[in-house]
């Protein structure tokens, strides 16, 4: 266990710098909306998952609507289908490991994990394994620390609101590098903004959601060739 | 607002199910190997995109462009986080520094 340690730890640095940074950003984010560490920790350790648990804070400020949570949670999470997907194959014979494998497969363990072999000899299940559970704890650690910062220190943080749009922007600009075509982005954020200006911002979210589903519906046979190529890389 | 105890508990309790069904589902669907619909695949390829473009304007439907302070803020913020980011592609300083000057901007500049 101590060798595949020494192997994995090695290759999740870059993740233990970025999952502290942004989990400090959500805890700060979420103890000034009013809730505690214990609330950091239970979503960092159950949800796990970065756009998921900055939506659900904005969920966390409003009055409790379980439908919107679920569909929201569904579709900001649309691309695990697509994660889990490709690794249907490299997770077999990941015995007792693969239900937390499966769960912890966030989008930085995922391309962890597509990009690095098991070494000769070593356990595949193990390695993943390890691999997920050390992201998993850079994750928690960093959402506690900020958490736990923001409630001793009463900074005023008008504006850390902006860390949601700030994360959500360059995961935008990501993805658009990675993309020839922009159809698929340009059809999210145009949908959302017609509905926004014609629904008001209370009930824009779900007819947008629907609006997507249907332009990229009928869009279909244009698209499908342009973004086969982005996956099966 | 904050939400009570018992409803933040039961809020966390169905993202945390939802969220680890949809990263089951493909395995609970497609163990026995069948074919994937192609359907399915292609909503697995474009969903992703569309989403965090629908996300990026959902973090903007409280900015209001007709009065003061204009937008300003965040627009600026922006255009340093878009720049900065395609530049030296760091989430410290893209994200991080975007925050930092958004902040600033807000309560002194803006205030």
């Amino acid at each position: 266990m101590l060798q595949v340690f020494r192997a994995a730890a090695p290759r999740t640095v870059p993740v233990l710098a970025g999952y502290m940074f942004l989990g400090i950003a959500f805890g700060l984010l979420l103890s000034s909306k009013g809730y505690g560490w214990s609330v950091a920790l239970l979503m960092s350790l159950f949800i796990y998952a970065g756009s998921g648990q900055f939506v659900a804070v904005g969920l966390m400020t409003v009055p409790l609507d379980i439908g919107m949570a679920v569909l929201l949670t569904l579709l900001v999470n649309a691309r695990h289908l697509f994660y889990g997907l490709s690794m249907l194959e490299r997770f077999q014979g990941t015995g007792k490991w693969k239900p937390y494998l499966v769960f912890a497969m966030t989008d930085e363990t995922y391309s962890l994990i597509c990009s690095t072999k098991v070494p000769k000899g070593m356990n595949k299940g193990t390695f993943y394994g390890i691999i997920s559970m050390l992201d998993h704890s850079y994750w928690i650690a960093g959402s506690l620390c900020g958490a736990i910062f923001g409630s001793l220190v009463s900074l005023d943080l008008k504006g850390i609101d902006f860390v949601m749009t700030a994360l959500f922007i360059v995961i935008f600009v990501e993805q658009w590098e990675e993309s020839k075509d922009h159809t698929a982005a340009l059809t999210g954020v145009f949908v959302t903004v017609l509905f926004l200006l014609l629904v008001g911002r209370q009930w824009f979210l779900l007819p947008s959601m629907g609006g997507i589903l249907c332009m990229l519906t009928l869009l279909r046979s244009r698209l499908e060739v342009k973004y086969h190529d982005l996956v099966t890389e | 607002m904050t939400l009570s105890q018992s409803e933040t508990l039961l809020l966390v309790a169905v993202i945390a199910v939802c969220t680890c069904f949809t990263r089951a589902l493909p395995f609970l669907i497609f163990a026995g190997r069948q074919k994937t619909p192609k359907y399915i695949l292609y909503l697995g390829e474009v969903l992703p995109f569309a989403m965090i473009g629908m996300l990026v304007v959902y973090c903007w439907k409280d900015v209001s462009f007709l009065q003061n302070p204009w937008g300003l803020p965040e627009l600026i913020a922006t255009g340093y986080i878009v720049l900065v980011h395609k530049w030296k592609h760091s989430l410290l300083l893209s994200i991080g520094g975007g925050i930092v000057l958004y902040i600033l901007l807000c309560q002194f500049v803006f205030a």
